[in-house]
């Protein structure tokens, strides 16, 4: 409540602060508007700029220190005996306290100490609450004083404004960067604490995967049942089985589309490709899972042979289907790259369209398929919900298609969906099976990325 | 000499074979390209069939006519369920034995009493008078009127046994049982029991995160493409922002969601299933789709505009807001819908940071715990009920709706406002 009030005056301030600006800049030259440095809009954003960012630094380093610190003082002031513990029930404290505190009940009979932190946790955020809006809404009023004072016919307002402007476009810009490093930094810091109870060396090359096993507290780290072998056979029998639906299929759509369709049936057929890619991934799941399973099922009885019903292969051919625009749309544009000086000496040496295509075209857009592939690949292993759906989570280590296998995403999604503990192997298995994954679909999408930037003006 | 062998060589046997050979192998080709292009449109056919045949039926829901009297005492006492049982009780007279009568009770929903006690709030003068209500029949009811319990089964093989199938014939035969547009589907939130399940709640959950995305990744992302199009200078800094950019647009999205466990939620605290921390790993996830795209935008907008902009004075600031942003817009506007379409349908994030709770309520804020379209429908897919299988379907034609109503909006946009300089 009070941070929507807070929102709404710093809202106004600024607004206001962006007509006083240009109403003084104006009186401050009598109406005779060239005398002014900057035009008078440019006044009134250098007021309102002075207006809303101070209150908005403070906004957001309250907002982003506030949790932290007003639970520190409640945990100060818990009773010694519950506040003694080790740091897994701290935690599990700590979550019951937030729990009460938002009104959600914990299903548990609880200690009245705690009852009261939650109190006590309420009102220390009140407070705070109130205090922020306070010292946020004065400080807006005395920033806008602040810059309403400055303003004068020689005040270089465009400048400053255009300053803070391009400081906020190079903010912006690192986002991305940001996003990198605490991709990078969350999973390796979950991650080794997770290396702490079980050995990167048994989690690389062992073969037994069972990461329930480990909840008994009797077990955490037994060896054998954090080896991700079987979830690397499993996503790579997957992977292999889309790919042998997609590449050739997504392939020859290419090619059939560029080199053969005239213009008024790739209108026709380019979307439908793009239907297929946007096609969330758990409707594919859904359809894996409810229809191509139990049709290769029967198909398999016919056949006489056993399939499990969350077998690889329902789960391989769907995702095959889902990548199949992503293969032809990328080889689309790498066949549509290679010059048309190419084909027609093709064609005056007389030969066909296909000859052409194969011996000709293919090679040339080679390393761009290749590079097409791989991210195909890429984003294969990093497919979730199909796999979560329709494959099962069984971990074996098998190459027969007609087998449920499990994948690294899976076993993630699995591993953190529900109830969870921070700090069991079982929880941070998922984060160091996510370095896994980032370090994979990272190396595939970097060599791709290099393959087609070091060939792709090979011919021009 | 030459030109009689030469001839004789063209007309000979071995070449019109190879002739043939090679006419051969052109249209193999040729047919192979169309048998690819049938294949992925078959796919898409079988699966958008599959999904209507299997879920068309669920916008329909079974409905029983009761007469039901409301009784003063009863009503105070908030005995809505024994009010209930004596109407379709009194359908039946000739039923009276206990067996019977709890065939009875099982034909209507478990959610009715709370239904008629809405009812009873909203307008409390109809206590002590006869009242006919409708009220929603048990999902097994409304299936096997669907029709997708087979009648002439075993009888204990089959999920309804020969009495409620012929109380439910008597109630069919005296109009008192019909199929009505279920409204429930689309103003419920999740519940345990089919009939009483809607989509509404994960409708809000996904667009208060949609909200949040975008509110976050537009700004946020157009600014960084103004910036690396317009402003960068051309060193080794602004080449690792590239490459991450690109890099990111590959990660797999389950990563964004541990980012965003371990983040938002291990480290700044932010609640757990809230469309707030949803909103924040979308706007993540989305970030490089619309760089990339706002950046090809902008790469459109011819450099004379910027040239007779800066050369009557503008500022490079004032060329860009002025001039190049208004003209990339449309572009821009694509790609953010583009965006969107894929932050809308997107699952695996969002159940790693708690969005895959099962919540009854209809969320009202962006704290509160909510869960999306996508993951009601993970969540609906696991059910074995026969009626959650149809909700399933139908969500996944509502989620399917909305995709094609952005994704033709982006289209259309492109169309109207494309430019070709």
């Amino acid at each position: 409540m009070q941070i929507t009030v807070l929102v709404l005056i710093l809202a106004l301030l600024t607004v206001s602060g962006y007509q006083m600006g240009r109403t003084r800049a104006a009186a401050s030259v009598g109406g005779r508007l060239v005398e002014l440095h900057s035009v008078p809009s440019y006044h009134g954003f250098y007021v309102a700029l002075w207006a809303g960012l101070p209150a908005l630094f403070l906004f957001v380093l309250w907002t982003a220190s506030e949790g932290w610190l007003i639970m520190r003082m409640v945990m100060s002031a818990l009773p010694d005996r519950l506040s003694g513990g080790d740091p897994q029930v701290l935690n599990l404290l700590k979550a019951d306290i937030l729990n009460i505190a938002h009104g959600i009940s914990t299903g548990r009979d609880v200690d009245p100490a705690v009852t009261a932190a939650a109190a006590h946790y309420n009102s220390l955020r009140a407070i705070s609450d109130w205090s922020l809006l306070a010292i946020g809404a004065s400080l807006a009023v005395v920033g806008l004083a602040y810059g309403r004072q400055h303003i004068s016919p020689n005040l270089r307002a465009r400048n400053r404004v255009e300053r803070v402007v391009s400081i906020a476009l190079v903010i912006c810009s690192m986002v991305a960067i940001l996003t990198t490093v605490g991709i990078v930094l969350s999973l390796l810091f979950e991650a080794l604490r997770f290396f702490t109870m079980v050995s990167p060396i048994d989690f690389l090359f062992g073969v037994h995967w069972s990461p329930q096993m480990a909840m008994r507290a009797d077990q955490v780290g037994s060896s054998g049942s954090f080896g991700i072998i079987p979830l690397f056979s499993g996503t790579l029998l997957i992977t292999v089985i889309a790919m042998v639906v997609a590449v050739p299929v997504g392939l020859m759509s290419a090619i059939y589309m560029s080199e053969y369709a005239n213009p008024n049936v790739r209108t026709w057929l380019k979307p439908i490709l793009e239907i297929l890619a946007g096609i969330p991934t758990v409707v594919y799941g859904f359809f894996a899972a409810l229809t191509m399973a139990p049709f290769v099922r029967s198909i398999g009885h016919g056949l006489g042979l056993d399939v499990s019903s969350e077998s690889a292969l329902s789960a391989g051919i769907v995702m095959g289907v889902m990548i199949i625009p992503f293969v032809s749309s990328l080889s689309d544009d790498v066949i549509n790259a290679v010059p048309q000086s190419l084909r027609d000496g093709s064609y005056g040496l007389g030969a066909t369209k296909s000859e052409t295509i194969r011996q000709v075209v293919i090679p040339a857009a080679l390393p761009g398929i290749v590079a097409a592939v791989m991210l195909a690949v890429s984003r294969a292993i990093g497919e979730t919900m199909i796999v979560t759906m329709a494959s099962g989570l069984t971990a074996n280590l098998t190459a027969n298609p007609l087998d449920a296998v499990t994948t690294v995403t899976t076993q993630i999604a699995t591993l953190l969906v529900g109830d969870q503990e921070f700090d069991s192997p079982k929880t941070l298995s998922a984060f160091g099976l996510g370095l896994v994954l980032f370090l994979v679909t990272l190396s595939l999408n970097m060599v791709a990325l290099r393959v087609v930037q070091k060939y792709r003006e090979k011919y021009d | 000499m030459s030109v009689a062998a030469s001839k004789s060589h063209y007309q000979s046997e071995e070449f019109a074979r190879r002739l043939r050979g090679r006419y051969a192998a052109e249209r193999n080709f040729k047919i192979a390209g169309v048998a690819a292009l049938a294949l992925a449109s078959m796919m898409l056919v079988v699966l958008l069939t599959s999904i209507v045949s299997k879920g068309y039926t669920a916008f329909w829901q079974s409905q029983i006519r009761l007469e039901v009297t409301l009784d003063k005492a009863q009503v105070e006492e908030r005995n809505f369920t024994a009010i209930l049982r004596q109407a379709i009780y009194a359908q039946f007279p000739q039923i009276t034995d206990r067996t019977g009568k709890r065939t009875l009770n099982e034909l209507l929903s478990s959610g009715a009493p709370y239904e008629l006690e809405a009812l009873v709030k909203q307008n409390p003068a109809i206590v002590g008078t006869t009242q006919t209500i409708w009220v929603r029949s048990d999902d097994e009811i409304d299936q096997f009127v669907k029709g997708y319990f087979p009648r002439n089964a075993p009888e204990a093989e089959r999920r309804l046994n020969d009495a409620k199938i012929a109380a439910i014939d008597t109630l069919v035969a005296q109009g008192s049982l019909v199929q009505s547009f279920n409204t429930t589907l689309f103003s419920a939130g999740d519940s345990r029991e089919a009939e009483q399940a809607g989509i509404w709640g994960a409708i809000v959950g996904s667009m208060l995160t949609l909200l949040v995305t975008m509110a976050l990744s537009v700004p946020i992302g157009v600014a960084a493409a103004v910036y690396l199009e317009e402003f960068a200078p051309k060193n080794k800094w602004t080449d690792l922002i590239e490459v991450n950019i690109n890099n990111l647009a590959a990660v797999p999205s389950i990563i964004f969601g541990l980012l965003g466990l371990a983040v938002f939620l291990g480290f700044f605290g932010l609640p757990r299933s809230a469309p707030v921390v949803g909103g924040l790993v979308m706007a993540l996830m989305t970030l490089p789709v619309i760089i990339i795209s706002a950046r090809v935008a902008l790469k459109s907008v011819p450099p004379s505009i910027r040239e007779a902009a800066l050369g009557i004075g503008a500022s490079p600031l004032q060329t860009v807001t002025h001039h190049v942003l208004p003209l990339a817009m449309p572009g821009i506007l694509t790609g953010t819908i583009i965006g969107m379409a894929r932050a809308l349908g997107e699952t695996a994030p969002l159940l790693m940071i708690g969005m895959v709770a099962f919540i009854v309520d209809i969320p009202h804020g962006m704290t509160d715990s909510a869960t999306v379209l996508p993951v009601q429908i993970y969540m609906w897919a696991d059910s074995p009920e026969r009626a959650f299988t149809e909700r399933t379907s139908a969500a996944i034609m509502v989620l399917l709706g909305f995709l094609i109503v952005m994704n033709g909006l982006a289209v259309f946009l492109r169309k109207k406002f494309e430019r070709r300089w």
